[in-house]
């Protein structure tokens, strides 16, 4: 038995082979093929590879400047990729297919983009318009109803808060049906209670079944929302579930609590099987490395007892998803610094 | 996806929405800045002694009409200035150009919008300086003031200029950031086209129906070249990147 450190598991595959549960192409709402885009000599993300699942609400994650935006760009077709394939809502990722594509999904960007001296009604019915909805009126009220906003249709934009702003954005996103919804950022600068508004109707949508494309850099966030997630810091760096990543990256681990110190703590812990490291956290507690918490800790508990000692409380380590992001974020930097 | 006239009304219309509760657009731009271009050459035609030389009154009548055709430059490259750097600014930007519109959609429903109350304002206000001349100036002035030549330039120049404006603001507003700095730049580049019609307006170019109908389709073909080159410019990454695709 080896005492440890940083319960670490084994160091994250990069790019395509971190996928997990990955749709196939044929399934996918989005599917990405070793994506780059460079401006000039600078890269803004580089052989990025994933699948999002029709339904699915997939979580993009990342450090300021990792390429999250520029991605969504390039796969609304605002941006031309430099090299890769991609395809989004079942079409082909070229330049000849940014009108077909862009009908099909929507984008809300970080900034609501509202025209602020038109009515929420005029700014959807501008947008209706554009994607050239036969029953404009119909979908309208549909997507104001969806973000609860029926009753300030004909409010100026420029009266709204900026949480309503924020659902006015969310409602001309909605008006195509769109294949993929891409929101970029949806809850940046919003107050909790706004924050919590739009995270009920994120949670709404994907009851609906609609595919989201969740850029954040809110990792509780993602944690709620999302049923996959991919961490992009230029290169993508993970994808999976949630559960899954902290498998990855992080050994389970009991936490043990003690009434006071335990002398032979290394005999009473070394002749449990499943345990394969453990450190003491002064004053009287024990962090257990284990392969499968449910089994080994019936014989931990029993093999404390049998030294003496008194449990006060048993728990299994969780690690957020923050841990997992941390961990590759400050695996990034300190790879750069070497 | 073929183009679409719905999508360029719906641009259309917006703007109009946009420009209507503009308190810049309504006081200054559609207001003010008309009712100072139709005072002055009022004011001007009415200083006319009756007993100067007929060249002399071609000249202040010349001055007055030229004055009235600076509006058709003026007015729509403010408009036009704001197009795509006022897009930009409030952040709408981005959520139009992710809509399937095409970059000739949007740059012709941006157009119109500036060309439509520019050209209306500019033929209303030269329509009261004639209804002013009518009224209250001397017969002679009054006859001066209606020779053919001088309603065909009004009449045939007024929306050569405006479209000349329309491209050249847009043309700015794609490449400048500051809205302010693209007002001023367009305005600046809206006004050459104007020195040609000044030199009709002043007799240096002794006008006749043949030389202004050829002037007329030189502008015309500039202004469609001017769309080409504006609907080039329009480059959707460069526009949401600052860096070309």
């Amino acid at each position: 038995m080896e005492q440890v450190g940083a319960p670490r598991a084994q160091a994250p595959g990069r790019a395509s082979s971190a996928r997990s549960d990955s749709p196939t192409v044929q399934s996918s709402a989005v599917a990405v093929d070793h994506l780059t885009k460079r401006f000039g000599d600078r890269v803004a993300f580089e052989d990025v590879s994933f699948r999002v699942g029709h339904g699915e609400v997939f979580g993009f994650l990342g450090p300021n400047g990792a390429g999250k935006t520029t991605t969504v760009r390039t796969l609304g077709t605002l941006l031309a990729p430099t090299s890769g394939a991609a395809t989004v809502a079942g079409i082909e990722l070229r330049p000849e297919n940014g009108p077909a594509i862009r009908s099909r999904i929507s984008i809300m960007p970080e900034s609501p983009g509202l025209y602020l001296r038109l009515t929420v009604a005029e700014n959807l019915e501008c947008f209706a318009r554009l994607y050239r909805l036969a029953d404009r009126r119909e979908r309208i009220e549909r997507a104001l109803r969806a973000v609860n906003l029926t009753d300030r249709a004909n409010d100026l934009c420029r009266s709204l808060s900026k949480g309503l702003r924020q659902r006015t954005a969310l409602a001309r996103a909605l008006l195509n049906d769109p294949a993929v919804l891409f929101l970029d950022e949806p809850t940046s600068g919003l107050d909790p209670v706004a924050t919590r508004e739009v995270h009920e109707l994120i949670a709404a949508l994907k009851e609906r079944g609609v595919t989201i494309f969740l850029t954040t850099h809110r990792l509780e966030e993602a944690e709620r929302l999302c049923d996959r997630v991919a961490i992009l810091n230029t290169t993508m760096r993970l994808v999976g579930r949630p559960d899954e990543l902290r498998a990855r990256l992080f050994k389970s681990s009991l936490e043990v609590r003690l009434r006071s110190e335990l002398t032979g703590a290394a005999a009473a812990l070394g002749g449990v099987p499943g345990i394969e490291g453990w450190e003491a956290q002064p004053p009287s507690s024990y962090l257990l490395n284990v392969s499968d918490p449910d089994a080994v800790a019936p014989d931990v508990a029993r093999a404390l007892v049998h030294a003496g000692a008194d449990i006060c409380s048993m728990t299994e380590t969780r690690h957020s998803l923050e841990d997992v992001y941390l961990e590759l974020v400050d695996e990034d930097v300190e790879a750069r610094r070497r | 996806m073929s183009f679409s006239w719905a999508r360029v009304a719906a641009i259309f219309e917006k703007e109009l929405r946009d420009y209507r509760r503009n308190r810049f657009v309504v006081i200054f731009t559609m207001s003010v800045l008309p009712l100072i271009f139709v005072a002055v050459p009022i004011v001007s035609l009415f200083s006319i002694k009756v007993s100067v030389t007929n060249a002399k009154l071609e000249t202040s009548i010349g001055r007055s009409l030229l004055y009235l055709l600076i509006l058709p430059a003026i007015i729509p490259s403010v408009l036009s200035a704001y197009s795509v750097v006022g897009e930009r600014e409030q952040g709408t930007l981005e959520p139009l150009l992710t809509t399937p519109i095409h970059s000739e959609e949007f740059l012709i429903g941006k157009a119109l919008a500036a060309f439509l109350p520019a050209v209306a304002v500019a033929y209303a206000i030269f329509g009261i300086f004639l209804g002013a001349a009518a009224a209250f100036a001397h017969p002679a002035v009054v006859s001066a003031v209606f020779e053919r030549n001088h309603l065909l330039t009004q009449l045939l120049f007024t929306p050569l200029l405006a479209g000349w404006s329309i491209w050249v603001g847009i043309a700015v507003s794609t490449r400048v950031s500051d809205l302010r700095a693209a007002q001023q730049l367009s305005v600046f580049a809206s006004l050459p086209p104007v020195a040609i019609v000044a030199l009709f307006s002043f007799n240096v170019i002794t006008p006749s129906l043949g030389l202004a109908l050829g002037l007329a389709t030189a502008l015309l073909a500039i202004d469609g070249l001017a769309w080409r080159v504006v609907a080039a410019m329009f480059d959707r990454e460069q526009l949401v990147s600052g860096t070309r695709s």
